[in-house]
Order: C-alpha cells, then structure tokens, then sequence
C-alpha cells in the first residue's frame, strides 16, 4: 500500500480545538506527522500589554477555559510580586483551595476525554457525572462554573463561610469514593489496558531532552512538580506526594492523573482543616512600580509559566506566558509516530492538550519558494474581495 | 398477491422497518441507562429518520455516482429478504428450501459488502480507511459465526432452518450443546453489526463515520434503516438457532417468545457495549484467531462427535 497523506482537522471529532494534523499513513500505521497551528491565534499577550493591571486579569483569566485559576493566579504572582504585596493567608488558602479543585474538575474531564477517544463512553458519562459536583461547588463558592473571577491583586474577592467548606468536605468523600472506583476500572478493565499500555512510549531521557512538564514528564519517571519544587500559595504548609510512573505510556499518564486526584482531595482537606481567619485582601496601587517577575505555577496540565515586565504606569511594558501544553506538544509529535492511525487521538488527547492556550502566530513557508508573507488586516480583506470577484460573486 | 404482501408488509419491509428502529431506541434506552443517563424518547429513531430523509442529498464528486446510489438499497434489500426464511412464529418459516441457512448466511453478508463498496465510492480518504478496515474485519469474524451456526446445522443433520427448529423443539435440551456457539456468534454478531468493542470501521474519533462518512440524506437513512434492520435479522437468526425452544406454542406466544428472545439477545450487545473500549485492529483479528476461531472449532467438533455418538 502506498502513502496517503489524510488531514486530523480542524475540524475532526477527535479534536475538540482547531488545529491541523497532516499524518502521512502507510496502511494503517504513520510515518509522518506535520502540526499546524494558529486556527485560534487571539494576540493575549498584546492585548494584555493595551489595557490595564485590573482589566488584564479578566483576559489571562480567560487564556483557557479549564485552567482559568491557574493562568490568573499565575499571572498575579508576578504582578504582586513587582509591587512587593503581601498577601493575607486566608487569601493564599482559598486560592490554594479553588486551585485543587480546579485540578480535580480538569482531571475529571480529562478522564472522560481520554475514555471517549478510545470508544469508553460509558466511563466518559461517568467521570461527567462526578466532574458536574466539582463545578457546583466551584460555582457555589465563586460564582461561575469555569471562569470563577475569584483572584485579585492582593488576595481573592470572595470569602469562603464555614457551611461551604463543610458542604465542599462532603463533595470530596464522595468524590474519593468513586475516584477509587475509576482506579478499580482501569487497572481490571482489560480492553481499556490493551487499548493504552505500550502505546505513545516516551522514555525518561527523551521526556527530559524534549523539556516535558506535568503528568506526562511525570509518567515518564520525571520527578517534577513545581508545588513542591517552588512552592507558591499554601503549597508549603500542606504534605502531599508527586505522583510518578514508571509505564512511560498512555497508561502511565492515566494512572498518574487518578493518582494526583486522590493527592488533590487530601490536600483539599488540609487546607480546610487548617485555614486561617483574617482579611481577604489587601489594597495595591492602581500603578505597578517598575520591576519584572517570573511566576510558576503548576496548573493540572503541566507548569504553566509567566513573565510580567512593568514601566511603572498602569499598563505592563510585557506580558510572557507559556501554556503548558506549548511544551508538551513537540514531545507529542515524537510520541505520536510509528504507532497505529488509531492510537493518534489518544496520544494527542495523553497530553491533555489545551491548543488555544499554546496558539501563537505562525509563518507558513512556501514549499518552493521558500518565502513565506505577512498580510495585515486591510490587505487580507482586499485579497478576500479579489477572490470573490474573481469568481463572479459580487459584494 | 399474497407475496407482495408478505415482502412488503408483514414480515417484510414495513414490520421490519418498525421492528428495527424499535430495537434501536431498546438498545440507545438500555445504552442510556446503563452510563447514567435519561436515554431518548420512543419516537426518537423514527424521528431521526424521518429528519434524514428530508435532508439534502450531497453526492461527492465521485466516477461511481449510480454505485454510490444505488448501494443503500442493495443493503436494504438483502436483509429485508433474509428475514422471509427465519422462521418467527412457529416451526415453519414462510418460504424455505434445502439449504436456505447458507442462503441467509450469504445474504446477511451482502450490508457488510455494500459498506466496504460505499467506502470505496466515496473517493474520499476517511472512507477508504473506513472501507479497508470493514474488509479486514470481515475476514475476522465471518468463519467463526459461519461455523458456530453451521455445526448447529450439522447437528441437526439438516441445511434447512425449518427443519432444524423441528429438530430442536423435538429435542427439547439439545440447544444446550451449542452454547458455545451462540457465545462465539454474540461477539461475531459485534463485529459484524459494528458495535463496541469491534466498532473499528466507524470509530467517530479517529476516521469520522468511516466509510458513510460522505453519505448524507435519503441514502444515509437507508443505510441506517438497514443496519436496524440487520440487528433484527441477526438476533432473529440467533434466535432461532441457538435459543429454540417453545417452538411448538400457540403461534402468538410463539410471536411473543421470538420477541422476547430478540429482546434479549440485543440486551446483550448493548450491555457488551456499554462495558469495553474499542479495541484497535490489529488486536481485533488477533482476538478472533487465538481465541474465538478456535472456540468455533471446538463447537464444530463436538458437534460432529455428538452427532455420531448420540444421533
């Protein structure tokens, strides 16, 4: 059989972003893959650099729509960092609590996701299930379900009352319950075994060479985890363990993700048990005195990292992120070749990418020329204009 | 006269019809409730359905255009005909001859055909994978459930399925010998009807719909009429040939017990269903040949020892 080239994306059910797969297939096994990017390029970071301190955390807030906390919290860890603000630790707890609670929510999803990929649907239907108690809680102490607009400079905009954390409690040991069942199921289901072991192999050298982060470094053996490597919020004050894998696989990702939710309701616990009363914010300046930060954060995806340059003015001078998945995804496209056409959604869902996060601009080059070209926002609507006419459709 | 209206009507086209999109809200119901989930309405295959066949019918810029056509009737009219030899409300189906079981057998092939030629008309990339792998699936489950319901034939010592029920409701606990059989059908019948864990064709995540990816419209909703249908004839000959009892009833119950049997037999497939991931390919065949295949020899070899021990 000769080599077929065939587009994942983007538009494709496996990918529930746009972003585009050129896999060279040769019977059912690939060859080739070639990843293009930018179908939801947004310029956050130029954006940010327009408008101020306060309004920027509305848009890092929304740079993902799972990881919302940690992108804004992040973000704020540089800001605050600058302008040299401490932070009440009732503030740093809640943040710390609504963090985990997060990871618990992308975590659950991922599960459904992943489970889905592999034709699971009923596991999906499950994990859901369970994923919707984590975000009624989410929505009862915040107030929205995913962009929870619960971080400020200097603390967090709402309290927390004693009936909610006690009504959270009750949520985490039923979630415990079932999250040990999923444990049950995939470690004895046997099709979903077959389906992910042995599958997407990333050795620890190659995780490390290619600067994996998150729970694919950590499936590969890598030890890392910058809540305890850099600990930030309340991270210090809590004992938990960093799951790690030695499968080096889809599996081992699976395992490692289940692992790091029983890690999470543990660490909900603490910081229940422990949280201390006082203010929940303190006031910052309108202006950022002139500074620059570099914040880690370890969002449930990976370490999400961000740099904040500021000139004194209201404004930042510049605005860095980098997604996690940005770093995960050339280590996906290694793990992704010489393994089945079918074996491509669930590898590419194994990092748990979030394209959006990742989207930067990109320069396509011209095969034969070897030029690429720049088109701003006037000249692509002439193009437009042209293109139609050209075929007789008038404006 | 008479024919038309067997074809047509009862047990044909019509009742088929209803019974198979019947059996599919019964398998999307227990679907449903067993993920946790409300599940659809009564009306909702015959509502989807109708919304099909009122859909634009897009052809793709195809050199096979009256194939790419005429294809979903084909589908539909082999299984609607197979169903006119199974025998539902007594121990006589309404037509028979000697050796009508192969004649199903071949008929029921036919959909399975008629999906890989679909795919491969479509001239379209996810279609021809989808095609592909209806063919290498094919060659993985058709010889264990050729043989699993043939040594239930031989048993008998018989190639018709009218005689065979006889047979059966004669010797009233010999279907137990062939329970194998019906174990290495249900899973063939999973790959053939395409369902999880063997629903490698159309796997939606990795090639879209497979090889109706490019059908739309009238055409699809033959094509989804037919593999309704085709569940129903499956269970149907399942049924009568390895769960034969109470053949010699009243023919109503009979009609009811044949009901109630199909019923069964599709709560099974969708339980199967709802409890596994899709497996991929390459594990499917390997599946069929270690262990199905030769649990077909198996039945085939008991069968042919019984028959000269006991018969």
């Amino acid at each position: 059989m000769g080599k077929i080239e065939i587009p994942i994306g983007p538009q494709h059910p496996a990918l529930k972003e746009p972003e585009n797969f050129r896999v060279i297939l040769e019977g059912e096994k690939i060859v080739g893959i070639n990843l293009r990017l930018g179908y939801n390029h947004r310029g956050i970071e130029k954006a940010c650099e327009e408008r101020t301190y306060m309004q920027d955390i509305y848009l890092i807030e929304r740079v993902c729509g799972i990881c919302s906390h940690s992108h804004s919290t992040c973000f704020i860890q540089a800001v605050e960092e600058i302008a040299r603000v401490e932070v009440p630790r009732r503030a740093i707890y809640i943040r710390t609590l609504v963090g985990e609670l997060e990871r618990i929510h992308s975590h659950l999803l991922w599960l459904g996701v992943a489970a889905h990929e592999i034709g699971f649907d009923t596991l999906f239907m499950y994990s859901w299930r369970d994923r919707e108690k984590v975000m009624d809680i989410l929505a009862d102490i915040s107030g929205n379900r995913v962009n929870y607009g619960i971080n400020t400079y200097g603390g967090v905009k709402r309290d927390i009352t004693k009936e909610q954390l006690q009504k959270i409690l009750k949520t985490i040991d039923m979630l415990e319950e079932r999250t040990k069942y999923y444990i049950q199921v995939t470690r004895e289901e046997l099709s979903i075994i077959k389906r992910l072991s042995n599958v997407g192999k990333l050795s620890k050298a190659e995780a490390i060479e290619f600067n994996a982060v998150g729970p694919v470094a950590r499936a590969s053996g890598v030890d890392i985890d910058t809540r305890r490597d850099d600990p930030y919020a309340a991270y210090d004050e809590v004992s938990f363990k960093v799951i790690t894998d030695n499968h080096a696989d889809v599996y081992g990702r699976t395992l490692v993700r289940i692992g790091e939710l029983m890690e999470s309701y543990s660490i909900i616990r603490q910081v229940i048990e422990n949280m201390p009363e006082g203010p929940i914010s303190v006031k910052v300046p309108r202006k950022i005195p002139e500074g620059e930060a570099l914040s880690r954060y370890e969002a449930p995806r990976g370490e999400d990292v961000h740099y904040v340059k500021s000139n004194g003015s209201d404004k930042p001078e510049r605005v860095k992120l980098r997604a996690p998945t940005l770093a995960n995804i050339k280590v996906m496209l290694k793990m992704i070749e010489n393994y089945n056409l079918a074996d491509l959604p669930i590898i590419v869902a194994a990092i748990d990418p979030c394209f959006s996060c990742t989207d930067r601009m990109i320069l396509i080059e011209n095969q034969d020329t070897r030029s690429s070209e720049v088109m701003d926002w006037k000249s692509l609507r002439q193009y437009s204009i042209n293109w139609y006419k050209k075929r007789g459709i008038k404006f | 006269m008479m024919s038309i209206v067997y074809i047509l009507i009862f047990p044909g086209l019509l009742f088929l019809s209803i019974a198979g999109l019947f059996i599919e809200y019964v398998d999307r119901k227990i679907y449903a409730r067993l993920q946790n989930r409300v599940g659809p309405p009564w009306f909702q295959p015959f509502a989807d359905f109708i919304k099909l066949l009122s859909k634009e019918n897009i052809i793709p810029g195809t050199e096979e255009k009256v194939m790419f056509r005429i294809l979903p009737s084909f589908a539909l009219a082999a299984t609607v005909t197979s169903f006119l030899y199974i025998p539902i409300w007594g121990t006589n189906a309404l037509f028979s001859f000697h050796g009508d079981i192969i004649v199903i057998l071949y008929l029921l092939t036919i959909p399975t055909i008629t999906f890989f030629l679909a795919g491969y008309s479509s001239h379209s990339l996810f279609p021809l994978i989808g095609s592909s792998r209806i063919l290498t699936q094919y060659f993985a489950y058709e010889i264990p459930l050729f043989l699993a319901i043939l040594s239930a034939a031989l048993l008998a010592d018989t190639w018709t399925i009218n005689e065979m029920t006889a047979f059966y409701t004669q010797h009233t606990w010999y279907w137990l010998f062939n329970i194998i059989g019906f174990g290495v059908s249900i899973i063939a019948l999973l790959g053939k009807l395409e369902k999880v864990p063997f629903d490698i064709p159309e796997a939606e995540t990795e090639i879209v719909a497979g090889s109706f990816t490019e059908y739309s419209g009238r055409l699809l909703a033959m094509f989804r009429l037919s593999i309704d249908i085709e569940v129903v004839v499956c269970s149907a000959l399942l049924a009568a040939v390895f769960l034969p009892f109470g053949m010699n009833l009243n023919p109503a119950l009979v009609f009811l017990l044949f009901i109630i049997k199909v019923l069964f037999i599709v709560a099974i497939l969708s339980l199967v269903r709802a409890l596994m991931a899709r497996l991929r390919i390459d594990q499917m065949v390997n599946f069929c040949w270690k262990y199905v295949a030769p649990l077909s020899f198996l039945q085939l070899i008991i069968n042919i020892i019984l028959q000269g021990v006991v018969i």
